[in-house]
């Protein structure tokens, strides 16, 4: 395996608050990676850095061997980079379809207007919104939000997609339907980096997993492993009902 | 292009562009001919400003700045270098077109609010510059001399043919909006429109197509301002860059509808008609423009979709053959 995102020693400060400090890790080719760590901890921060949203202060993205820091965020998603939104982000007054076609148009491929429906069609029936794909993005229920959200990144025909807690806000059928469409995506060979707050579902569907605190890297590892880890158990679950759910074998 | 021929709302353009054309010629009816062709100028002016509000959501105050330097333009070269008024309108077009995209780039960077108050100072600018350009006659202007529509076969076959052109610039405007509507570039633009943020993480290329869209409706006004001059044969600061044709221009594509291209174009031209009777109207002539800002309000309030918004959603069928 090699290492599709390569994160070097990544900083970035808001005022008086160290977001990210010193932060390395590899995404490597193929993998799920789970990336979770208490509220604050700078997963959305880490997120926005490699999307280009803003610049580190200190660092290096590098992707697929090209560096990638500080370059503006459509120009990273030319490289093969999607992401979806913690806090959705639809493009409210237009369908389903238009708002996948904007995501397959101006993607990795950057496909013409007729090719780029087509793609955004398949993106729609992976993430099963067919039945909705003439719907105004404004009318979807949260569920279908986070659905859209994911089937325009999936338009894009990304190698690396971030999911920004695509779980969150889901009632327990939801959840299971999206881990199945996020498995779905994986077999179609897409690099997944994601943030979840919902430990049973990225316990389960990680390779590995980061932990970040304060903005640092805590812990990285097998699921099991991280799960079992001292400092992670004290520092980020805290809670040891919580910490022996976790060491189930999932 | 062959497939934008089998559109049905193509040959809608073409059948407008006929009737503008015809109508007034057949009769050789000449006061019809003058309002037709203030409507055709409402409708260019709507219509391109509609790109940069309609499509990307940006309030562009200033819009009658590209009008204005066009007339300037075009005046200027025809009066001091004797071009022709067809060599003197393109390079107009292209002048003005050119420098959009440079101020396009700078001012794009700002938004809302920011960016419709920067689109009002680019104006201001603009007006003083030619306020104070002594080749452009300063505050006083150009007078173009009678002799210059010799070349048109004299005054009465100039005026008819400055109808023709202007029809033309409108026909082109409708079908730049169209097609630009229907293009690639249209959605990235519709996408900045509804959410820029998002927009650029999803690849949309944000400044460059801002600025290509700032500068690509800037080229047809600035022609229209060219003839618009040309036929006064005259040109000074304050009738160039006045700022109450720009809101025209506002109120027009929120009547019609903002965003659609057959709404934008009903709404110049109704306002035009409106604001021809109001003006001549012994009443109403002193409270033309009280009532396009008491329109506007009726607007924003109560029909945020304008008159295209009204229409399809009375009839949902529209919408696949009116854009």
């Amino acid at each position: 395996m090699t290492a599709l995102l390569d994160l070097q020693k990544l900083a970035k400060r808001f005022g008086g608050l160290q977001a990210v400090h010193n932060l390395s890790f590899t995404v490597e080719e193929g993998e799920i990676l789970g990336l979770i760590g208490p509220n604050g901890a700078g997963k959305s921060t880490l997120f926005n850095l490699i999307n280009g949203v803003y610049p580190p202060d200190s660092g290096r993205i590098v992707f697929r061997g090209t560096d990638i820091t500080g370059e503006r965020s459509y120009r990273i998603a030319h490289h093969g980079l999607a992401r979806t939104h913690q806090i959705v982000q639809p493009l409210t007054n237009m369908t389903v379809l238009e708002n996948c076609t904007v995501g397959a148009c101006f993607g990795r491929e950057s496909l013409p207007l007729a090719r780029a429906s087509e793609v955004a069609r398949e993106a729609i029936a992976v993430a099963g919104l067919e039945d909705r794909a003439s719907m105004l993005a404004l009318h979807l229920t949260i569920a279908g939000k986070k659905r859209l959200e994911l089937a325009r990144a999936l338009a894009a025909q990304p190698l690396l997609l971030l999911l920004d807690e695509v779980l969150a806000g889901l009632n327990p059928t939801e959840v299971e339907h999206m881990i199945g469409v996020i498995r779905r995506i994986r077999e179609r060979g897409v690099t997944i980096l994601m943030i979840e707050h919902l430990m049973q579902a990225i316990m389960n569907l990680s390779d590995r997993i980061v932990v970040l605190n304060f903005g640092e890297k805590l812990a990285e590892g097998l699921p099991a492993e991280v799960a079992r880890h001292p400092q992670v158990i004290e520092a980020y679950l805290g809670d040891p009902k919580l910490a022996a759910e976790l060491q189930r074998e999932p | 292009m062959p497939r934008l021929l089998r559109r049905p709302f193509f040959w809608i353009i073409a059948l407008v562009i006929a009737v503008f054309a015809l109508v007034p010629a057949i009769g050789n009816n000449v006061e019809l001919r003058e309002s037709l062709l203030l409507a055709a100028l409402y409708i260019t002016l709507a219509s391109n400003l509609n790109v940069m509000l309609g499509y990307a959501g940006y309030v562009n105050f200033g819009s009658i700045v590209f009008f204005g330097l066009g007339g300037y333009i075009c005046v200027w070269l025809v009066n001091s270098y004797a071009w022709p008024l067809g060599l003197s309108l393109v390079a107009a077009g292209i002048a003005v077109s050119a420098l959009a995209l440079i101020f396009g780039l700078g001012i794009l960077r700002l938004r809302g609010a920011f960016f419709a108050l920067a689109t009002i100072g680019v104006v201001e600018a603009v007006q003083a510059f030619a306020q104070n350009f002594t080749p452009w006659g300063g505050a006083a202007g150009i007078y173009l001399s009678s002799a210059i529509f010799q070349p048109l076969g004299g005054p009465a076959s100039a005026l008819w043919w400055i109808y023709f052109l202007m029809v033309a610039v409108m026909g082109l405007s409708l079908y730049l909006s169209y097609a630009i509507k229907v293009s690639k570039f249209g959605l990235g633009l519709l996408a900045i429109g509804q959410n820029e943020d998002a927009a650029a993480i999803l690849g949309v290329p944000t400044p460059l197509y801002k600025a290509l869209a700032y500068s690509a409706s800037a080229f047809l006004p600035a022609v229209a301002g060219g003839l618009y001059f040309f036929k006064g044969a005259f040109i000074q600061p304050s009738d160039a860059f006045d700022l109450t044709l720009s809101t025209e221009a506002l109120v027009v594509a929120m009547l019609g509808g903002q965003g659609t291209v057959t709404g934008v174009a009903l709404g110049a031209y109704l306002y035009e008609e409106l604001r021809g009777y109001l003006l001549t109207s012994e009443t109403f002539s002193n409270f033309q423009l009280v009532l396009s800002g008491v329109l506007l309000l009726i607007i924003v309030l109560f029909f945020p979709g304008g008159l295209m918004g009204f229409v399809y959603s009375r009839f949902p069928s529209t919408k696949k053959v009116l854009e």
